[in-house]
């Protein structure tokens, strides 16, 4: 691929620590096609492990504050902090309110933090569909920890599972039997679980309940069992626990190899998944495709051809070999 | 994928009045746009920040509070020296005329004042855009 002067200009500039650059790399990356993957290809090799947070939970629950409060205790800590922050896109208009960074406002201050509000654009798993590539940014840019804020998730908006080292759901008392109903997805994605606003009267016995059914999870010997922990993002209490936990998670994956494994797994998946799409575009607007199923769809239209069996001609003609 | 237009919405300075704001920010929403909304009781510098993070071609800002002549300049400023002096820069609030006239030769692209139609806003976003795209 030609190299564009615009992005080697903007690449070299990133590598000095410009924040602007790597703001204009970011959007360039969230806009897809060639350029994106030119963007990725100078980046990719510049990435150092920045370790990855995901914080996911439904609406309301206090994700925003409490990456807040978050990025501020690890800034103490002396790490250098970057926020990625989703939010949806109306489906309607296409267009979105990006609101995390009223939670964070003071976090603008600070040069060490990166904060970066995404719309989901249509991807429907609670983030965007280049979370991975925007965290390669800012891990390349400098930064030891991403943080990965979803949209406010309900039952399967699960795919910061697959981007997150480790993931925190935080969910509140006022949920009740909400909670329940979320169990079959959140239950099952949590490293660590936060039951906020834990000065609400039915907080303790909401975290107990919490406890209870993890203890039901069937975890190996010496498994990681998801520890459930009180706070308050907003009066600022149990968010050093929190930490602690995120830490802890981090080790057990660390001194088991698991990190490793996962890391492998995630940049597998998304060879299989960029090659997968690569070639089904290809392969849908190839010529001699195009022909065949323009000529076999009459037939399926008029009943006379089953879609299986013009499915398996087009998978002969691919197997034999396209002119690409 | 088309480009998305980004613009941030903030509010510098001290007065409470973000009702113009939101307004505003639901109006680019439903137009399409990406709007990053900042917020209440903003300093030049959070603005300025955000805005160069978030790469966005357009910020809005809404003044009520009197203090237009210091914070506009300033955030113009503070965008050149961030490497963003390309961020085109549009008000709202209780400013009058002469005012108005001075901050648009300062480099303020557009202020519009109250009883504004939302779609003269929207329709300027993306005029400029396309000239600056």
């Amino acid at each position: 691929m030609k190299r564009d002067p615009d992005i080697a200009l903007l690449l070299d500039e990133f590598s000095r620590g410009r924040v602007a650059a790597a703001a204009r790399l970011i959007t360039i990356v969230e806009n897809g096609g060639d350029r994106a993957e030119a963007v990725m290809d100078g980046v990719f090799p510049m990435t150092r492990g920045a370790y990855r947070i995901g914080f996911t939970g439904p609406p309301g629950a206090g994700k925003s504050t409490l990456v807040f409060r978050m990025s501020r205790i690890l800034r103490g800590e002396g790490k250098r902090i970057g926020v990625i922050a989703v939010d949806p896109t109306s489906p309607f208009s296409g267009g979105a309110l990006l609101g995390d960074r009223i939670r964070m406002q003071s976090l603008s201050e600070d040069p060490e933090i990166f904060v970066r509000s995404l719309a989901s654009r249509g991807s429907l798993g609670g983030i965007s569909s280049c979370t991975d590539e925007v965290a390669d940014l800012l891990d390349a840019f400098g930064k030891d920890l991403v943080l990965i804020e979803t949209v406010g998730v309900g039952q399967s908006e699960l795919e910061i599972a697959e981007k997150a080292h480790t993931v925190v759901v935080i969910l509140v008392p006022e949920s009740g039997d909400g909670v329940q109903a979320m169990k079959a997805g959140l239950m099952e994605i949590g490293d660590v679980f936060v039951m906020n606003k834990a000065d609400h009267r039915d907080a303790v016995g909401a975290a107990r309940e919490l406890e209870e059914t993890l203890r039901l999870k069937d975890v190996p010997e010496e498994g990681w069992r998801p520890p459930v922990v009180l706070a308050s993002a907003t009066r600022e209490t149990g968010i050093d626990e929190v930490r602690e936990r995120i830490e802890e998670h981090r080790r057990h994956l660390e001194e088991r190899g698991l990190l490793a494994e996962k890391r492998r797994r995630v940049l597998y998946s998304r060879v299989r998944g960029a090659f997968m799409d690569r070639v089904e575009r290809r392969v849908w607007e190839h010529e001699s495709v195009r022909s065949v199923i323009e000529r076999g769809m009459e037939d399926v239209y008029g009943g006379r051809l089953s879609p299986y069996r013009l499915v398996r001609e087009l998978e002969r003609l691919v197997a034999g070999g396209l002119q690409m | 994928m088309g480009k998305t237009i980004r613009v941030l919405i903030g509010k510098p300075g001290l007065d409470g009045h973000d009702r113009g704001a939101k307004v505003v920010a639901n109006a680019l929403r439903d137009a399409g746009m990406e709007v990053i909304y900042t917020g209440l009781h903003q300093t030049p510098e959070m603005i300025a920040e955000a805005a160069v993070q978030e790469d966005v071609d357009v910020v809005g800002l809404s003044i009520l509070s009197g203090a237009h002549m210091t914070m506009f300049p300033r955030i113009l400023e503070l965008l050149r020296e961030k490497g963003a002096g390309h961020i085109k820069v549009f008000g709202g609030g209780i400013i009058p005329a002469e005012d108005a006239e001075r901050l648009e030769a300062a480099g303020v692209a557009r202020l519009f004042g109250p009883g504004t139609d939302t779609r003269d806003i929207v329709d300027f976003i993306r005029k400029n855009f396309a000239q600056s795209a």
